[in-house]
């Protein structure tokens, strides 16, 4: 590795320094002889610096656009890792600009959760370049105990701390499971490298490749399915997300979801190519499971965080069809429905969606500390445009045009049709009709239900008030003019080691 | 002009709906009161520009011009070769007026009825007219399927937040949704399927090209799923349950833009789509599409006939008379390819296409007439009534012309449709015609015996129903007042066009009959 490499983790050293420098910047001030000064709020502009941060580490990403190579033997620089350390990078901005108001009334310990964020955000980045079986090992278990922080954050509430020991009881297992997966993927080539597995598997037999291959991805499975919370591994994300501190559970659900899908796409499609019908016919039969899971179970709630939850784990089974129906030919002939163009179409359009969703859940929550469905009657009265910006989100994550969920819809849905996966298509459409009843019904007691007579109107801090309204206009560009994204997606099917 | 005439008539309402969102109260320091007049009267004043338009569309519009007029094409997603698409033919300038003639009549109506959350009726009311024409004037299927979903989220919140309380609106509005979205997926999965056959979205390509040429079982699955999206909208038996809970929980403009256009985007679609793209699968399928057209004739008659709800009656009436369309349509997908029925054919979509418009218009005056005695009395059933020809006869008068046109009285609009549509089907599928015309019988049943005896005819009952309000002063009296003013407005032009289109079903016909003729012969031609 020359020094120069160092120029492709930028992002990741900026993030890391930017998470330090809060750290510090928080104690001073603060002398252990003065309980006073210790239980003191943090800085309020603590938080921009870790937004400063975030814009530089966007910034940082700069210089790897374009490039496709191997940086220190163990990180892929290519056009998808950048994608996802965006999106990554996006997302916690939006999560930190969200938290501001409701940390603050929450827990004097501010500035360590902004850096925590920070730090997972870097682990996230780490993640999804991650072109070694060790690299990503490490990555994935940094993420994880960040995470497992994050979500057990109120340490005096109850929920919050159920929330972070099933995540970790969950996790732990998860990554023992995954690491095991990968013990069997060393063992039957001798490398960690995931272009020399996919060498080595390729000069195997098929026998072999069953035998080997087979328990292999279903092992590795388990530990992404965790983190993208697809059926049978999605246990701990209801209680998770409902116990979790609300921003945190955005970034669960959005961006640690993102890197989930970014390194089982990875790992499939670089390391296990020769393997790709015995993934295909697992993924599909995982994806119908989530969404159907995922939808059903939506319905019966009544706590909006869980039903968030549940449909958090729908959505990443429609998002799992665009994998599933991965065009096995190169970019150049699948056309515009390639597949995995479709995931990173839908994912961004999910995060910018859900993540405005969570904040307009925080900014109610953070007016009168209610989550219940019921609790939003009448809020259309209270708060007209807080109740318009759900309306678009849940429209959006429901797939109606002209949002961003439709742009992501067509596009998963395009490449089931492509791949000719046709059962797949009609079971994610009819998925999306379920899926639209429980939206609705957030909408319905919204709009229909007459307010409680001593429900307040929710008035919105300033940075809330910025998420939602970002988030919303983005939801809407991208599903009026999707151009770009397309296009950005398009370019960024460029994984190293593949094709 | 010519080119960017549809994108003003498109998006004028989404401009008007933009307006009333402005705090005007504020702005111009008036009060709550004042400041609700000027939305209603506003975006009742905006909504004359598309009908204005409308019209001047209808003037320039050339018949005789084969193809599709006012085109306008520029690239919207260029990845997936999606355009801005837009253009009209025979078929959809006649629609895009009733469209924005019932939208400004909903809007003047609504602006005198409507009493709560008025800001909010009045944008969602526009958004939808966009919504409607949208579909009517979209060339391409992506474009089109926006539009189509556009329509569905302003209805849902029309129904569910302005709906009767005893209606059960909220159950009405989600199983509106619910059953067109269940529609709508499964085409989206067709669209994309035209896609990948044909590389391209563009209806008028994607009819030249017709996709799935070679593979019949694939040109079934799709024509099966546009065909289910719209029968639903239509709706056609079996999918018609959504509709009688819908249209009867439904604030009275919104019963009428459902009845009126909703029920057309449906049989629009099949036209549009259905019928140019998958010839060889619609003439495969083309006698089951019939035999529910007939099913849903005398079915919904029948039902009609059962009902001692008045605007439940008149829901169940919309599912037999858009039968008729069916009908012509499935009719007219027998009849290519072969020489002789060509003539038979045309004439069945024509009968088809003045359904959908007569039906639009006298439906619509019908849902009308029911806001105006719902406002009065304040029940819809139908034993309560009786003997109010004497005590409101010009009611009475505007609800027999009506009537008449929705039973197909000749020298009225209705009976125009009727006529050609068995004119052309009994040429075609002469037995399945011929049960469809009990249907007629059924119809002048259930107008004749249901409505016209149990409302207007008989001894009036001053002990039935005690209390009558006024609608214009919202005064009680114990005698029932006759039509008001604003009433008379809203309904004269409607029965003017009964009976224009009764006795010069010309002004229509020169429209639908080119388009027809053009579209059945360039089929015959695959």
């Amino acid at each position: 590795m020359s020094l120069n490499d160092l120029i492709f983790l930028l992002p990741e050293l900026i993030l890391l320094l930017a998470a330090a420098a809060i750290f510090i910047l928080d104690l001073i001030g603060r002398r252990p002889d003065d309980p006073d000064t210790l239980m003191r709020p943090a800085k309020p502009w603590l938080s921009y610096v870790a937004l400063g941060g975030l814009a530089a580490a966007a910034l940082g990403l700069l210089p790897g656009v374009g490039q496709t190579r191997q940086v220190a033997a163990m990180l892929a620089a290519d056009p998808f890792a950048i994608f996802f350390k965006a999106l990554a990078i996006l997302g916690v901005a939006l999560v930190i600009a969200a938290a501001l108001p409701y940390m603050r009334t929450r827990t004097p310990y501010v500035g360590e959760f902004y850096a925590l964020l920070l730090v997972s955000a870097a682990a996230i980045c780490l993640v999804v370049s991650a072109a070694n079986l060790i690299m990503l090992y490490l990555a994935m278990e940094f993420l994880s105990i960040t995470s497992y922080v994050l979500a057990g954050y109120f340490r005096e509430d109850r929920k919050s701390g159920e929330a972070a020991i099933k995540y970790f009881l969950y996790g732990a297992t998860a990554s023992a499971v995954m690491l095991y997966g990968m013990s069997l993927l060393y063992g039957a080539t001798g490398t960690t490298d995931l272009a020399g597995i996919a060498q080595a598997l390729g000069q195997r037999g098929r026998a072999d490749l069953l035998w080997l291959g087979g328990p292999a991805i279903i092992l590795l499975l388990v530990g992404f399915g965790f983190k993208a919370s697809l059926v049978p591994f999605h246990q701990w994300a209801p209680d998770t997300y409902e116990g979790a501190p609300t921003p945190v559970t955005a970034f669960l659900s959005t961006a640690s979801k993102a890197a989930g899908f970014a390194i089982l796409i990875r790992v499939f499609l670089s390391a296990l190519p020769d393997l790709q019908p015995l993934w295909v016919a697992l993924l599909a039969l995982v994806s119908v499971l989530t969404m159907t899971l995922g939808n059903l179970t939506a319905i019966r709630q009544t706590n909006i965080k869980r039903m968030l939850a549940f449909s958090s784990i729908a959505q990443a089974g429609y998002i799992l069809i665009g994998v599933a129906a991965v065009a096995a030919e190169s970019g150049a002939t699948a056309g515009p429905f390639d597949g995995i163009n479709g995931v990173l179409i839908y994912l961004f359009a999910y995060l910018v969606t859900n993540v405005g969703a969570f904040a307009v859940v925080i900014a109610v929550e953070n007016r009168s500390g209610k989550v219940e469905i019921k609790d939003y009657a009448g809020l259309i009265r209270r708060a007209p445009w807080l109740a318009v910006a759900l309306f678009i989100f849940l429209l959006s994550l429901a797939g109606i045009p002209p949002t961003a969920g439709f742009v992501g819809k067509l596009f998963v849905f395009g490449a089931a049709v492509r791949a000719a996966m046709i059962p797949l298509a009609v079971i994610g459409a009819l998925n999306v009709v379920v899926s639209a009843f429980y939206y609705l019904n957030v909408v319905r007691v919204m709009f229909f239900v007459p307010p409680e007579p001593d429900a307040e109107p929710v008035v919105v801090a300033r940075p809330l008030q910025a998420t939602v309204l970002l988030t919303g206009a983005l939801t809407l560009l991208i599903g009026l003019l999707p151009g770009w994204l397309i296009q950005w997606a398009d370019q960024s099917v460029r994984l190293l080691a593949w094709r | 002009m010519t080119s960017s005439l549809l994108t003003v008539i498109t998006f004028v309402p989404l401009l008007g709906a933009i307006l009333t969102l402005f705090p005007w109260g504020r702005w111009l320091g008036i009060d709550k009161d004042r400041e609700e007049r000027l939305i209603k009267n506003g975006a009742t004043a905006i909504s004359l520009l598309p009908l204005g338009l409308a019209l001047m569309l209808a003037a320039q519009y050339n018949p005789s011009a084969p193809g599709f007029q006012f085109e306008i094409k520029v690239p919207w997603i260029t990845a997936l070769n999606v355009h801005y698409h837009l253009g009209v033919d025979g078929l959809s300038v006649p629609l895009v007026f009733l469209t924005t003639l019932l939208t400004t009549l909903g809007l003047w109506y609504s602006a005198q009825t409507i009493k709560t959350r008025v800001r909010e009726f009045f944008f969602l009311f526009l958004l939808l007219e966009m919504g409607m024409i949208g579909v009517f004037v979209s060339l391409d299927l992506v474009l089109f399927y926006v539009f189509w979903e556009l329509g569905l989220v302003p209805m849902y919140l029309l129904i569910g937040v302005w709906g009767q309380p005893k209606d059960r609106p909220q159950y009405s509005a989600i199983k509106f949704f619910l059953y067109t979205m269940a529609g709508s997926v499964l085409m989206l999965l067709a669209i994309i399927g035209i896609y990948l056959s044909v590389g391209t979205f563009d209806i008028v390509e994607a009819a030249r090209l017709k996709p799935f040429a070679d593979n019949f079982t694939l040109a079934s699955l799709a024509f099966w799923a546009f065909f289910i999206a719209f029968a639903i909208k239509v709706p056609s038996w079996p999918f018609h349950t959504w509709l009688p809970d819908a249209h009867t929980a439904a604030p009275t403009a919104g019963s009428v833009i459902l009845a009126g256009i909703l029920l057309k985007l449906g049989a629009y679609g099949i036209l549009r789509i259905n019928l140019p793209i998958f010839p060889q699968a619609f003439k495969a399928y083309g006698l089951i599409v019939v035999i529910l057209g007939v099913i849903s004739i005398v079915y919904g008659a029948l039902v009609s006939l059962a009902q001692w709800d008045l605007k439940r009656l008149i829901a169940y009436s919309s599912v037999s008379h858009m039968g008729y369309v069916m009908l012509g349509a499935g009719a007219a997908a027998l009849a290519i390819g072969a020489q002789e029925w060509t003539d038979s054919g045309v004439m069945a979509l024509n009968g088809a296409a003045l359904t959908m418009f007569n039906h639009g218009i006298s439906t619509g005056a019908l849902f009308f007439l029911v806001g105006v005695i719902y406002e009065r009395a304040h029940l819809r059933d139908l034993k309560m009534f009786g003997g109010l020809s004497n005590k409101l006869p010009y009611y009475y008068g505007l609800f027999a012309v009506t009537a008449f046109t929705s039973l197909g009285l000749p020298g009225l609009a209705g009976f125009w449709g009727e006529f050609f549509v068995f004119r052309g089907a009994f040429d075609i599928v002469r037995i399945w015609a011929a049960i469809g015309v009990i249907g007629i019988v059924l119809t002048a049943a259930y107008i004749l015996w249901k409505v016209v005896q149990y409302v207007f005819l008989g001894q009036y009952d001053p002990h039935k129903i005690k209390h009558w309000t006024d609608p214009t002063t919202g005064a009680e009296g114990h005698e029932p007042t006759d039509v008001a003013r604003f009433e008379k407005i809203t309904l004269w032009p409607l029965v003017f066009f009964m009976v224009l289109v009764g006795i010069f079903p010309a002004v229509l016909l020169n429209y639908f009959n080119a388009a027809f003729l053009a579209l059945l012969t360039s089929l015959a031609g695959k």
